[in-house]
C-alpha cells in the first residue's frame, strides 16, 4: 500500500508542474488510462483474498478520486489561466476617442424657443402660426391700427406691395385664430417678424412669442400672474421680479410693458395687454362675455439674458464659434 | 410708473468746475511764440489774471469763460498754474468745445457782452438745468406740451395743477384780416389775429432760446421762435405770416388739384382735393397743421404779423404729412389730436409774447367755428372693472381718481357716465377709462393671480411629427442649426435659384438684402462661406425657414428645412479614414430625415447644382425637395477649394406622419440569396430596383443593394451590381422549387433591362 501513496504523490506533482492542458491529458493516461499504473492495480484485485478486497478496494479507489480531484482542479487552472492571459493581450486603451460622427445643435434662439413652448404647453396653451408676409389688414386693421393712425408709425415696417407687409410682429396670428376658433382659447405664436431698424440693439428680423388667453374670466391680473409665472420658470429664478408699466398698443386696453428686475436693474422684456374691445369685434367674439390677454416677448432678449449672450447680430452671423456653444 | 417713460434724465451740460465769466482786459502778442497771445483778465478777482491764449478771436473787451487755477473740465482735464513757452499763465478761457457745449467749435466762446464777471458760467447759462426726454406713445397727445405734462403729473401724484397764467390781449388796433373757414370738418376752429408794427429783427430773449435749444429747436428769428415756444409749452402748433405778402384774407380750404406749394423745406409738393391749405386769395400759403410755404413767412424786416391758432381735425392730417415724406413738430401733434378748448388761449399766449417781445400793437382776434369733436359719455360699470383688472376699486376710490384726472362724470350706483377732457383724443369706450383707472391706481397695486379655468388636454395628433423631433434629427447627424436672414441678394435669387422675377421688398433696408428667398440655400452658402472664412474646415449646416414666391398675385410661403455639407464626411479622426462629404452621405441624411417613409431620386438639373450630381427628391408621386453638389461653377464663384452637397425638403411633407400598426412577425425564417448582374451604367439601380417591386415575385420581402463594382475585369461602360434578395412566408418554410420560382421571376425583369446575371 506504500505503493498506491507512492503513486498518488507522483501523480499530484506531476500534475502540478504539467502548464499545458494536451500534456496533462497524457500525464493522466499514464496512471488513469488503460495502462495507467493506477488501473493496473485496480486489476490486480481481482488477485487477492475475498478478505482483502474490499479494503484494498476502498483504498485505491480513494486514490483515484483524490487524483482525478486534483486533475479536474488542475484543468480549471489552466483554463483560466488561458482566458486571463487572451483577456490580458486583448485589453483596449480606452482613452482612444470614440469612432464616427459627431453631433450638432439646434439654434440658441430655437433652443429658446423649445423651452418657452414647453412651459406654455404644460398650462395648456396650444401652438398656432401665420404667414410672415402679411396682409395689411391682418398686421395692422384688424389689430385697430386702421389706415394713417400714427401707431402705424411705431412700427418701422417693410412693404411688399401697398396692401403686403412682411409682418411687424406676431399679433396678427392672434386674429387669424380668433377667427377660426371660439372661446376659451389659449395660444402662443412664435417666429420671424420684421422691423426697418439695423444697429447693435435691433436686427432687421427677429423672434417674437405672442401668447393669448381668451375666457369668461380672465384679467389683468391673471395676466400678472401668468407672464410673472412664465419668467421666473423661464429663468429658474423664483425671486425674480416682474414690473407693469402703463403703455401703448392700438389691439390691448388696457396695455403695459412688462420689465423684469435684472443685475439690480429692470429690463424690458415685452408689451402686454388685455385684448382691445375692438379686435374682438373684428372676429366676432362677444367681448362683453369673453375677455382675453395677450402678450409679446422678444425671444432673443430672452436668450441674450438667459445664455449671457452680448451681441443681438451673433444669433444672425451663423459663426460655428459661436453656435456650438449653445450645443 | 404711469404712462410718461421718461427716456433719458441727463444734464444739459457735461460737469466742470471752477468756471467764471470773464473779461479780457488786454491782449499783448506772446514774446516768444507767434500764435499766442498773453491777455490780462478780470475773472472777478482781486487782480487781473495773466492768461496764455492760442484763441485766434480773442481781443480785448470781449466776455468769455474763463476755467481759473483748480478748474476741473470735461475730460478730468484739471487746470494748473503753467509756463508758457516762458509765460506764467493762471488759467484758460475756454471755448465751447473745451467745455463740453459744442461737438465742434471755433475759438473762445465769446458770451454776451452783458454777462457778470466773476458769476459761474454754470448759473450764468443755467447749465445745471436737467434734461427729460418721454417718450410719448401715439395716444398721448395731451403730453406734447409741457403744460400737458405738468396735469398729467398732478393726476398721477394728485399735487395741485398750477395753471399757466395768460393775460388776454384786448384789442389794442383795429387791423383784422378777414378769415373763412371753406371746410370747417377738417378745421373746426380757426383764430387769428393781426399784430401791426412789430419789430421782427429783435432778438430772442435769452431764456427762450436756452429752452428751445434745450427742446432741440433751433432758433430761427423772434417771431418764429415764439410760436415755437408756444407749441412746447401748451402744444399747439402755430404759424405767423407776413402780413404784407398776403393778398386778401385767410382761406381754410381745401388744396385744387393740380395746385401745387413750395414749402418752408424747399421741397415743391403737388396738392390734391384732400389737402387741407391755408391760401389767401390768391395761393395756398401753407399745408394746414403741416409746414409752412414759402413766400409768406415772417422775415426780419416784417412789419405786421398775423398769426394763427387753429385746431385741425385728426382725421384731415393723418398719413397727409408722411404723404410728402415729412414729419413736422405740427403735425405729430394734430395727426394725434389737440386741444381745441386751448386753441384762442395759445393765441393770447403767443399775442402777449410777440407784445413782450417785438412790440406792435394787436387787433381782435378773428375766429371761425365750426362742429368741434363731440365727447360722449362714456358707461363705466364698476364690475366691469373688478372684471378687467381683477381687483375691486370702491366708489369712492374711483371718483377720486375721476377727479385727479379732470373727468366730468355723473354716479349712479356702480355706474358711472365719464366724460373725457377736450385734450384727451384716446378714450371712447369703457376699456379706455378702465385703463385710466388702473393707471392711476397703479399696475404695481394689482396683484398676479394664477387664472382659474376647466382643464382640458391639448389636441396631440401623431399624423404630424413635431419641428423639434425633425430638427434634432438633424443635430443627431452632426449637423448645425442657424437662422439667417428671409431677405436675400437678388442676384443670389437669380443664380442659384433662377428665380428672376423674386418677390421684392419695396423699402429694403439694403441692397444685398432687397428680396425675399425663394430657398434657404443663399443663407445656407453665406453662412458656409462665413465659416470657411474663418479657417473651418468641416462645416455642416441647416436652417427651417420660410421661403416665398408669388403666383397669379398671392404669395406663397413655404416652410422648408435646407442643409449644407462641407468638408469631410465625419470629423478628422483616427480611426476613420478621411474621406470627403459626398452626395450618398447627404443622400443618407435625407432618407433619415424621411424615414420610414421611403424616397425616391430622380436625376434632374438645378441652377445651383452639378448637373450630373444633382436629383429632384419624390415621396411617392410628390416631389418634395432637391439634393446634389454645389454646382463646380459657384464653387469657384465663392471660393470654395471643395464641393459641398446641398439639400433642401418641404417641411409639411416632412412633417407628415403614419401611425403605426402591427403587422404579423413570421415564424418562419427568412431565406437569403444574393443576385449579381452586369448592366449598362446608364441603367440606374432605381429602374432595376423598381421593376423587381413591380414584378410581385411571391414571397420576396426585401430587395436591396450590397454592392457595386466597376474597373478592372469589368467591361467598360458597364458595372455590377450584387442584390440581396430576402423570401419569407408567414405560413410555411419556404421550398427550394418556390425560392427558385420567385428569384427566376427577378432575374426575368432585371433581364428586361440588358441586365446579365453572373454566375
Amino acid at each position: 500500500m506504500e505503493q498506491l501513496q507512492q503513486i498518488l504523490d507522483q501523480a499530484l506533482k506531476q500534475f502540478a508542474e504539467i502548464g499545458d492542458e494536451a500534456e496533462l491529458e497524457q500525464v493522466k493516461a499514464r496512471y488513469l488510462g488503460k495502462e495507467g499504473s493506477l488501473t493496473a492495480l485496480l486489476k490486480g484485485l481481482g488477485k487477492l483474498s475475498a478478505e482483502q478486497r474490499p479494503a484494498a478496494g476502498a483504498r485505491i479507489n480513494q486514490v483515484k478520486q483524490a487524483m482525478e480531484a486534483a486533475l479536474q482542479q488542475r484543468r480549471d487552472t489552466l483554463q483560466n489561466n488561458k482566458l486571463a492571459h487572451k483577456l490580458a493581450a486583448e485589453s483596449l486603451d480606452v482613452t482612444l476617442p470614440g469612432r464616427g460622427m459627431g453631433t450638432g445643435g439646434v439654434h440658441p434662439v430655437t433652443r429658446t424657443l423649445e423651452r418657452i413652448e414647453q412651459l406654455f404647453h404644460s398650462l395648456g396653451f396650444a401652438t398656432a402660426s401665420g404667414p410672415e408676409i402679411e396682409s395689411d389688414f391682418y398686421n395692422f386693421t384688424a389689430l385697430n391700427i386702421p389706415e394713417n393712425h400714427p401707431a402705424r408709425a411705431m412700427h418701422d415696417t417693410f412693404y411688399i406691395d401697398p396692401r403686403h407687409v412682411l409682418r411687424t410682429h406676431t399679433s396678427p396670428v392672434q386674429v387669424r385664430y380668433m377667427e377660426a376658433h371660439q372661446p376659451p382659447l389659449k395660444i402662443i405664436s412664435s417666429g420671424r417678424v420684421y422691423r426697418f431698424d439695423s444697429d447693435a440693439t435691433h436686427s432687421p428680423m427677429f423672434h417674437q412669442v405672442e401668447g393669448l388667453w381668451v375666457d369668461e374670466e380672465i384679467s389683468f391680473a391673471n395676466l400678472k400672474g401668468v407672464v410673472q409665472d412664465f419668467l421666473q420658470r423661464f429663468f429658474e429664478r423664483d425671486d425674480l421680479q416682474v414690473r407693469f408699466r402703463p403703455s401703448f398698443f392700438p389691439f390691448t386696453e388696457p396695455s403695459a410693458e412688462m420689465d423684469m428686475s435684472w443685475n439690480g436693474g429692470w429690463l424690458e422684456i415685452g408689451g402686454c395687454g388685455m385684448v382691445h374691445p375692438n379686435v374682438m369685434r373684428h372676429v366676432n367674439i362677444d367681448s362683453e362675455k369673453y375677455l382675453g390677454f395677450a402678450f409679446g416677448l422678444g425671444v432673443e432678449r430672452l436668450a441674450m439674458l438667459r445664455y449671457g449672450v452680448n451681441d443681438l447680430r451673433l444669433f444672425y452671423e451663423s459663426d460655428l464659434r459661436f453656435l456650438k456653444q449653445f450645443n | 410708473m404711469a404712462g410718461l417713460e421718461v427716456e433719458s434724465l441727463e444734464p444739459v451740460a457735461p460737469a466742470f468746475s471752477n468756471v467764471v465769466v470773464a473779461e479780457v482786459l488786454e491782449v499783448t502778442k506772446h514774446p516768444d511764440a507767434d500764435r499766442l497771445n498773453v491777455c490780462r483778465v478780470n475773472a472777478g478777482e482781486a487782480n487781473p489774471l495773466t492768461i496764455v491764449c492760442g484763441a485766434a478771436n480773442v481781443a480785448a473787451g470781449v466776455k468769455v469763460p474763463c476755467a481759473r487755477i483748480g478748474a476741473v473740465l470735461p475730460g478730468d482735464f484739471a487746470i494748473r498754474q503753467a509756463r508758457v513757452r516762458g509765460v506764467e499763465s493762471s488759467g484758460m478761457l475756454c471755448s465751447e468745445k473745451e467745455l463740453g457745449l459744442a461737438g465742434e467749435s471755433q475759438g473762445l466762446f465769446l458770451l454776451p457782452g452783458d454777462a457778470p464777471v466773476g458769476m459761474p458760467l454754470r448759473e450764468y447759462l443755467d447749465l445745471d438745468d436737467k434734461l427729460f426726454t418721454l417718450k410719448l406713445t401715439p395716444n398721448r397727445s395731451d403730453c406734447s406740451g409741457i403744460a400737458g405734462v405738468a396735469r398729467e403729473v398732478a393726476a398721477l401724484t394728485g399735487s395741485p395743477l398750477k395753471p399757466l397764467e395768460i393775460p388776454f390781449q384786448p384789442a389794442a388796433s383795429t387791423g383784422q384780416l378777414p378769415v373763412r373757414v371753406a371746410d370747417t370738418t377738417g378745421c373746426p376752429l380757426y383764430c387769428g389775429r393781426l399784430v401791426s408794427g412789430v419789430n421782427a429783427a429783435a432778438p430772442t430773449p435769452v431764456w427762450m432760446l436756452r429752452r428751445l435749444e434745450r427742446s432741440g429747436l433751433r432758433s430761427i428769428s423772434a417771431v418764429v421762435d415764439i410760436t415755437n415756444y408756444v407749441m412746447l409749452e401748451m402744444g399747439q402748433p402755430m404759424h405767423a405770416f407776413d402780413v404784407a405778402k398776403l393778398s386778401g384774407g385767410i382761406t381754410v380750404r381745401r388744396a385744387r388739384k393740380d395746385e401745387s406749394l413750395a414749402l418752408l423745406n424747399e421741397q415743391k409738393v403737388a396738392l390734391d382735393g384732400d389737402i387741407l391749405v391755408i391760401a389767401d386769395d390768391a395761393r395756398a400759403l401753407a399745408l394746414a397743421g403741416i409746414m409752412g410755404g414759402q413766400g409768406s413767412g415772417v422775415e426780419t424786416g416784417t412789419q405786421d404779423v398775423f398769426l394763427e391758432s387753429a385746431f385741425f381735425h385728426p382725421d384731415a392730417i393723418a398719413g397727409k404729412a408722411r404723404r410728402f415724406g415729412l414729419s413736422t413738430d405740427s403735425s405729430f401733434r394734430f395727426e394725434r389730436g389737440v386741444d381745441f378748448a386751448a386753441t384762442r388761449l395759445a393765441l393770447e399766449r403767443a399775442t402777449h409774447l410777440l407784445l413782450e417781445i417785438c412790440g406792435g400793437s394787436g387787433g381782435a382776434i378773428s375766429e371761425v367755428r365750426g362742429q368741434l369733436p363731440r365727447r360722449e359719455a362714456i358707461l363705466l360699470r364698476r364690475s366691469r372693472v373688478a372684471r378687467v383688472l381683477g381687483i375691486e376699486l370702491d366708489n369712492s376710490r374711483i371718483a377720486t381718481l375721476f377727479k385727479r384726472l379732470q373727468f366730468d362724470f355723473v354716479a349712479n350706483g356702480d355706474d358711472y357716465r365719464v366724460t373725457s377732457p377736450s385734450y384727451r383724443f384716446d378714450l371712447s369706450i369703457e376699456a379706455d377709462v378702465i385703463e385710466e383707472l388702473a393707471r392711476l391706481h397703479g399696475y404695481d397695486n394689482i396683484p398676479a393671480l394664477a387664472p382659474h379655468a376647466a382643464l382640458t388636454m391639448l389636441p396631440y395628433s401623431e399624423l404630424r411629427r413635431p419641428l423639434t423631433r425633425i430638427q434634432h434629427t438633424l443635430v443627431a447627424r452632426d449637423y448645425q442649426e442657424i437662422v439667417s436672414y428671409a431677405f436675400v441678394e437678388e442676384q443670389i435669387e437669380r443664380e442659384l435659384c433662377g428665380n428672376d422675377d423674386p418677390v421684392a421688398l419695396q423699402n429694403p433696408i439694403a441692397s444685398n438684402l432687397a428680396v425675399m428667398r425663394s430657398s434657404l440655400i443663399g443663407g445656407l452658402v453665406g453662412a458656409l462661406r462665413f465659416n470657411l472664412n474663418r479657417k473651418q474646415a468641416r462645416v455642416r449646416l441647416f436652417e427651417v425657414g420660410a421661403c416665398f414666391a408669388r403666383i397669379n398675385g398671392e404669395y406663397l410661403q413655404s416652410q422648408r428645412l435646407s442643409g449644407i455639407a462641407y468638408g469631410e464626411a465625419q470629423s478628422e479622426q483616427w480611426g476613420a479614414a478621411a474621406q470627403p462629404v459626398d452626395f450618398y452621405d447627404v443622400k443618407a441624411d435625407v432618407d433619415a430625415l424621411f424615414a420610414p417613409r421611403q424616397l425616391s431620386f430622380v436625376s434632374a438639373t438645378h441652377p445651383a447644382l452639378h448637373p450630373g450630381r444633382s436629383a429632384q427628391i419624390h415621396l411617392g408621386e410628390q416631389v418634395v425637395g432637391w439634393i446634389g453638389e454645389l454646382h463646380p461653377q459657384w464653387q469657384q464663384r465663392y471660393d470654395m477649394p471643395k464641393a459641398a452637397v446641398w439639400f433642401e425638403v418641404d417641411m409639411d411633407m416632412l412633417s407628415q406622419a403614419t401611425v403605426p400598426r402591427m403587422g404579423e412577425i413570421s415564424k418562419f425564417l427568412p431565406v437569403r440569396r444574393d443576385l449579381a448582374v452586369v448592366v449598362d451604367e446608364a441603367v440606374s439601380v432605381q429602374t432595376l430596383l423598381d421593376a423587381m417591386q413591380q414584378a410581385s415575385a411571391p414571397c420576396v420581402v426585401e430587395v436591396g443593394l450590397f454592392d457595386l463594382y466597376r474597373g478592372k475585369g469589368m467591361e467598360q461602360g458597364k458595372k455590377s451590381l450584387a442584390f440581396r434578395v430576402l423570401l419569407q412566408d408567414t405560413q410555411k418554410t419556404l421550398t427550394d422549387s418556390e425560392i427558385g420560382t420567385s428569384i427566376a421571376m427577378l432575374v426575368d425583369v432585371m433581364q428586361k433591362h440588358s441586365a446579365r446575371l453572373r454566375m
